[in-house]
């Protein structure tokens, strides 16, 4: 296969960015997207050019560290994806391929495809933990947790932090990926202590982090690698109503 | 020789005895102390918290954007845990007993029991921290077997149990640095360590953002970077693991045991071509009820579907009768090597074996595979484009997880005082083999329970000395030398790339240092790395500077250390004469094709020293007495 990628490179955050395109040749339909790309870097290398930046490390779908637009689609035209998980059999020869870091306002661009997310990591920060030291735990058997509750709160456990769901919200609503957060612990009875409290502070770090205001539009769900329902957002919502009426 | 430190007594209270007899530290004293931890993996992001909630300042590195990134989020099929709640006769013995075994008796009893004794507590501390573990309807915690026992002892979250231990591990992390315990430093990576009057005292790192070098003075520094298996540059790792903080300690004078013991895993992804970076893991968990065959006429290119029963070979169930598709991963492995060596390979490449489960959706209905397993068929679909509810899956051998690593002792502490090392980075409980599900325990349970209980006997007496900061000359020593490897790299303006050299690398290492090992091999194998090695700073090529985030510089370091480690795995499997665990020899072997080990002359641990270059060996010897070495047999 032969395409062209047209590839969003910047510096950094303080200078103005540009697209610059490169043709590339002899890729293989089997080759994931990330390895073409690694391909172009080393011909890159070899004429003596600067490397194009991109974020990526366990290549199976689960680190949550790649990431990028790809012809206008968070993780590339495929629904509930990663970029690792793309391969070149998605695209057509001779295609123009469009590459774009995540675009929000919270997510400053570090370098040509690359953005800093530690935003979600101060959201985590807030509350999204258990508090329980080292050593305190009871029997594991001695909390029961029905299948159904433990599948629920697994559904949500599940995401990746990557922030495709913040990336592709128009609004660059982080509310997704908390209330991912939130549901998971929310709903088992070890995490039901602090709910409230929880609740509270981490929607109030997501607004300090200036992520905008969800708006329903369900984007997030459909490029969510993991499928992660928007249903949490509501119950999210509800338990910050029930939190700020205890209050 | 090397002194193990191991406690006293009979071998059910060892720990307890060394908790009762440690010395301790007292809560106001502990603020005074810094500790450095590498890595924010299951072991470094438990230790970490764990170390924060104690009351100590810690420093905590990892080279991803986030600590949630680090590569036991990978870890699919589970943990395991004597709690015997299926009733089947699990025990701490028998565990104890599964992993010493299973493992050639080629690791220390002490460690192992230790292992399989904090086994189930573990469970209750994950639980309590939200793992949604896979649960009955009845609201009691599920478990499976997994490859290479015959209990169900694997508790598991869907096909994503790593993530959710590291996830847990990573929200304590995330509170202890909102409490302002843990400093965390993402983008970092650790290049030197820092030695002063023989003591551990701090690190040099890297700013991957900025390339800004800088200093960081701690009473102790704990490793806990994960496994090395990049070496051979296709693994089952996350790209950006790498060997080089424990290489940095290695020549700064910590040992390095059983480097050659990697464990190649049965169930990977094939590869399909040249450029191909990585391999995925499938979970082993699979091999509960897929069954594995290849065609029984060589070359056989008819499809999967197209071979009839009385054509195929299920060569696992035919050679291991009583434990079958779930023969230990070595075995697996070797055998699959074989069927593929002479010919009975499948796929494009003719370098995988099927892994079919057609008699199991026949047996149990296709609902049931799904709720078991449905995330990796997704997975191999996505990979593949095959559906292998229709048609089996391919599946081929892959490098994965490092047996070898630094050489601790009972506190997990290196040749280096106060240097750890936990996690898959130190060489400890896994002998020459790991079982599945063995990882994520070690790696948690060191970092969690017994790291922060070992600690503190170091740092009770070190705490009376002054310490040193960074303004001390070493520090500045050692920056400079970063500094000046740094620009020799970017200097060399050559012909090749990083990752031309990371390929040659991996092919060298899959033929004479994988699966089976030969003399002749490992010989040629080592005269071929230094080569590689001496060509590789003669004519690589690097872009960029290093004031910026810059790839090919951070793989350009990690491949120099990749390449020099690798010739030390070579001269380890060459020095030990004998099979064992994933060590085989082609030399040692009987009739029938199986390990014979050598009790009497290798039932040590190769620790290697460095020293300008070169390597000497010392020996800890291994007492085995509780379990007799019995010959690992699984026909």
């Amino acid at each position: 296969m032969r395409v062209t990628f047209k590839i969003w490179r910047q510096d950094n955050s303080k200078v103005d960015g540009q697209f610059v395109e490169y043709e590339l040749e002899n890729i293989s339909r089997d080759m994931s997207f990330l390895e073409a790309l690694d391909m172009l870097n080393e011909s890159l290398v070899l004429k003596g050019e600067k490397v194009i930046a991109y974020d990526y490390d366990c290549r199976e779908g689960i680190c949550g560290q790649c990431g990028v637009f790809i012809n206008g689609r968070a993780h590339g035209p495929h629904a509930n994806t990663t970029t690792c998980q793309l391969h070149m059999r998605s695209f057509s020869d001779n295609q123009v391929i469009t590459v774009e870091p995540w675009r929000a306002k919270s997510f400053p661009i570090i370098k040509d495809l690359v953005v800093d997310r530690s935003a979600l990591d101060r959201i985590v920060e807030s509350g999204g933990y258990i508090t329980a030291k080292t050593g305190t735990a009871p029997e594991a058997n001695s909390i029961l947790i029905g299948k159904e509750v433990a599948d629920l709160s697994m559904d949500s456990a599940a995401c990746i932090g990557c922030g495709a769901c913040i990336a592709t919200c128009k609004n660059a609503s982080a509310a997704l990926f908390t209330s991912a957060k939130l549901t998971h612990l929310n709903l088992l009875p070890q995490g039901k202590v602090e709910e409230g409290r929880r609740t509270l502070s981490m929607t109030k770090q997501m607004e300090l982090e200036d992520f905008g205001h969800c708006s329903f539009t369900g984007a997030c769900e459909i490029e969510c690698p993991e499928g992660i329902s928007i249903s949490n957002i509501a119950r999210m919502n509800f338990s910050l109503l029930k939190a700020k009426l205890l209050k | 020789m090397l002194d193990a430190k191991i406690p006293n007594g009979e071998l059910k209270s060892k720990w307890s005895t060394y908790q009762a007899e440690s010395k301790l530290l007292n809560p106001a004293n502990r603020k005074k102390v810094s500790i450095i931890v590498v890595g924010s993996g299951l072991a470094g992001a438990g230790a970490a918290a764990t170390l924060g909630e104690l009351g100590y300042n810690v420093d905590c590195f990892c080279y991803q954007d986030s600590a949630r990134r680090a590569h036991s989020v990978a870890a699919q099929g589970g943990v395991n845990a004597a709690k015997n709640y299926q009733h089947d006769g699990d025990s701490v013995w028998r565990m104890f007993y599964d992993t010493l075994k299973g493992g050639d008796f080629r690791s220390r009893e002490a460690n192992v029991y230790r292992l399989a004794e904090l086994s189930a507590p573990l469970i209750d501390h994950f639980t309590q921290q939200g793992v949604p573990f896979a649960r009955e309807y009845g609201g009691v915690l599920t478990n499976r077997s997994f490859g290479g026992v015959q209990v169900q002892r694997t508790f598991y979250a869907r096909g994503q149990t790593g993530q959710q231990l590291l996830l847990a591990a990573y929200s304590q992390l995330s509170k202890m640095v909102k409490q302002g315990n843990v400093k965390m430093h993402p983008r970092t990576e650790m290049l030197d360590l820092v030695i002063i009057d023989g003591k551990a005292k701090g690190v040099i790192t890297r700013n991957l953002e900025t390339g800004e070098l800088k200093k960081f003075m701690a009473n102790a520094v704990v490793l806990a970077t994960g496994g090395y298996s990049r070496v051979f540059r296709l693994s089952t790792l996350a790209i950006g693991c790498n060997g080089s903080a424990i290489w940095a300690a290695h020549k700064k004078g910590a040992f390095f045991a059983a480097p050659s013991f990697t464990q190649i895993h049965p169930t990977a992804l094939p590869q399909s071509s040249e450029l191909q970076s990585k391999l995925t893991l499938m979970s082993e968990s699979l091999r509960n009820d897929g069954r594995i065959w290849v065609p029984k006429k060589a070359g056989d290119s008819r499809k999967a579907n197209e071979i009839p029963e009385e054509d195929r070979d299920y060569y696992l169930e035919r050679k291991y009768p009583s434990f079958g598709n779930l023969a230990p991963r070595d075995i697996s492995s070797r055998s699959a090597k074989e069927q593929i060596d002479s010919g009975h390979g499948v796929g494009v490449l003719k370098n995988a074996v099927y892994l079919d489960f057609k008699h199991a959706i026949e047996r149990l209905g296709i609902e049931v595979i799904k709720d078991r397993y449905g995330n990796l068929f997704q997975m191999y679909e996505k990979i593949t484009g095959i559906n292998a509810y229709q048609e089996p899956m391919m599946i081929s051998p892959a490098a994965h997880f490092s047996m070898g690593g630094l050489w601790v002792d009972y506190e997990l502490m290196t040749t280096v005082p106060g240097l750890y090392a936990i996690g898959e980075c130190n060489y400890s409980d896994h002998g020459a083999n790991r079982l599945g599900a063995n990882s994520l325990l070690q790696a948690s349970i060191d970092g969690y329970f017994i790291l922060p209980n070992t600690i503190n006997n170091y740092l009770a007496d070190e705490m009376k000395y002054d310490q040193p900061d960074i303004s001390h000359d070493e520090f500045s020593k050692c920056l400079e030398e970063v500094e000046a490897r740094i620009k020799m790299l970017l200097k060399i303006d050559g012909l090749k790339t990083v990752d031309h050299y990371h390929r040659e690398l991996g092919k060298i290492m899959w033929q004479e240092c994988a699966m089976s090992r030969n003399k002749a091999g490992l010989e040629k194998a080592i005269s071929e790395i230094k080569e590689l090695k001496s060509e590789f700073w003669k004519n690589v090529k690097v872009t960029g500077s290093n004031n910026e985030l810059n790839p090919e510089l951070e793989k350009a370091l990690r491949l120099a250390d990749f390449i020099e480690l690798g010739e030390l795995m070579c001269l380890d499997a060459l020095q030990r004469e004998e099979s064992c665990g994933a060590h085989f020899r082609e030399e040692y072997q009987s009739p029938e094709g199986e390990a014979v080990r050598n009790d009497d002359e290798y039932s040590y641990v190769s620790a290697w020293e460095y020293s300008s270059g070169e390597y000497q060996l010392h020996r800890e010897e291994l007492n085995f007495e509780y379990i007799k070495p019995t010959i690992r047999s699984y026909k």
